[in-house]
């Protein structure tokens, strides 16, 4: 037993062995991306930026009921609605504070209309923090740009939800 | 005017050393990240230029721009020498290695005794480095690093003497033609071995990289240094190990000779065939940074002093006797 042992630090077979290994390694497919040329594959339920979604006829889908703004426990979400002209509840002013965000995504489960929607979206990365203070303008623009991407991905999580 | 004549001939012979060494440290920094990235299955440096080829190009910009932060208790002038001279130690050294029989700068008679004293004094740049930065890590990784490289470099003087033995001369360019008819590595295979474990070891290279261990150390004797400083360190510390490579190349592996002297091999200039063997030599020192763990210091300490050196010491006298016995000692 001490014999082969002594043999085996002689030659290095170990670390002779573990070479080969490191070379062979080397010709083996790589486990990493380039990420900013490819990205990964993203799961519907991926919770990144907010958008605020429409009806196809181009009216807000939120009826400012508040309850993303009570749920979120950051306290991120601030809201205030009044009246509109023909009788229905909307969000006269509708802001997330990014940066207070933590992405737990219970706003977008509590929301009975589906209006508050966390997209794919993550690379929204800004140089100061004023630009992460999204306004009701932004997020509804958020949601006309992903409209497409967010409609489908809510069609296919919903069998689970 | 003669004399400026001169000057200007060697400054440009000096440059036309400098620079492409210069440049290959920069793309060995650029290869070594790449190997290590790809045994670790990574994509490794490859947006700057092509095959980010350029990466280091890059680095050393960033380095440039950096502002450079020397501590308020340090020992300024000491601190801001140890770069210095840690570059240029290791950049001088390259002035006596043959790219050929005739592309030396300084074709001295003493060349491996050159090599061997200007390698020995790149311990000071380290520990001065990190005496003057009057802080904990960097003293502690100086004194390690101290110690490594004067333990390690017994054993390389020692299996150097192998070689002379073989040889009879100190300079380089005889030790190559010494090894027309036969590379050392295959008598002196052993040694070869101890000598490239030992290179690592010199070179701080990983198992050995005790001195920066960014576990226990943070970087060592360069945790103060910044911009520039660090990587005139950098730079020091690969021209280093390009310049292990180009001795093990030239004691072991035949240097700029063609591995067969036959006809087509013979057409390829010796520059190139010396640039391979330091690229091999290079890339194996990249595999095993990815493939091995650190040693602990007490067993660094004892692989060089209990191990390496009776190892190698035993092989002289194993050397020199089957030499004395066959009446083969070179006669020069």
């Amino acid at each position: 037993m001490k014999i082969t042992r002594l043999f085996k630090t002689i030659l290095m077979t170990d670390f002779v062995g573990g070479l080969f290994m490191a070379i062979k390694e080397i010709f083996r497919s790589k486990k990493t991306i380039n990420y900013p040329f490819e990205k990964g594959k993203i799961s519907p339920r991926f919770r990144g930026e907010h958008a605020l979604r429409r009806y196809p006829n181009g009216e807000e889908r939120c009826i400012a009921c508040k309850l993303c703004e009570a749920v979120c426990p950051a306290q991120a979400i601030t809201i205030e609605s009044s009246e509109r002209s023909d009788g229905s509840r909307k969000t006269t002013r509708y802001d997330i504070d990014m940066m207070k965000c933590i992405y737990c995504g219970l706003c977008e489960e509590s929301c009975p209309v589906d209006a508050i929607v966390q997209g794919p979206n993550f690379e929204f990365s800004t140089e100061t923090r004023e630009e992460l203070y999204y306004t009701k303008e932004k997020l509804l623009d958020n949601g006309d740009r992903w409209e497409n991407i967010l409609a489908a991905n809510i069609k296919t999580d919903n069998p689970y939800r | 005017m003669e004399y400026i004549s001169i000057i200007f001939q060697e400054v440009y012979k000096i440059l036309f050393l400098l620079v492409p060494v210069l440049v290959s440290v920069a793309m060995i920094v650029w290869l070594d990240r790449r190997v290590w990235a790809f045994v670790q299955k990574r994509q490794g440096p490859n947006v700057v230029g092509p095959f980010g080829l350029l990466q280091s190009l890059a680095d050393a910009l960033k380095y440039i721009f950096k502002e450079i932060i020397i501590p308020a208790s340090s020992n300024k002038i000491i601190f801001i020498l140890a770069p210095i001279i840690t570059m240029t130690l290791a950049l001088i050294a390259w002035a006596v290695i043959p790219f050929s029989e005739n592309q030396v700068l300084a074709n001295i008679n003493v060349g491996v005794l050159y090599i061997f004293a200007v390698s020995s004094l790149g311990v000071y740049g380290i520990i001065m480095g990190g005496w003057a930065s009057n802080s904990k890590y960097p003293f502690l990784g100086a004194i390690r690093s101290a110690a490594q490289m004067v333990s390690y470099e017994v054993s390389i003087g020692i299996i150097i003497i192998n070689v002379l033995l073989c040889v009879g001369s100190l300079n380089l360019n005889d030790i190559v033609i010494a090894q027309k008819n036969m590379w050392f590595v295959i008598p002196l295979f052993p040694m070869f071995v101890i000598f490239f474990i030992s290179a690592l070891a010199e070179t701080n290279r990983p198992p050995f990289d005790l001195p920066e261990a960014e576990a226990e150390l943070v970087a060592g004797y360069q945790t103060e240094y910044s911009g520039m400083m660090y990587a005139m360190f950098w730079l020091g510390e690969y021209a280093n190990i390009l310049l292990m490579c180009a001795l093990g190349s030239i004691l072991f592996l035949g240097g700029w000779l063609s591995p067969i002297d036959i006809y087509p091999f013979n057409l390829i200039p010796g520059a190139f065939w010396l640039i391979f063997k330091i690229l091999f030599l290079f890339i194996l020192f990249a595999l095993v940074k990815a493939v091995v763990p650190r040693y602990r210091y007490d067993q660094l300490m004892r692989l060089g002093w209990k191990i390496f050196l009776p190892l190698s010491l035993t092989y002289v006298v194993l050397t020199a006797s089957y030499l004395f016995y066959f009446n083969l000692l070179p006669t020069i």
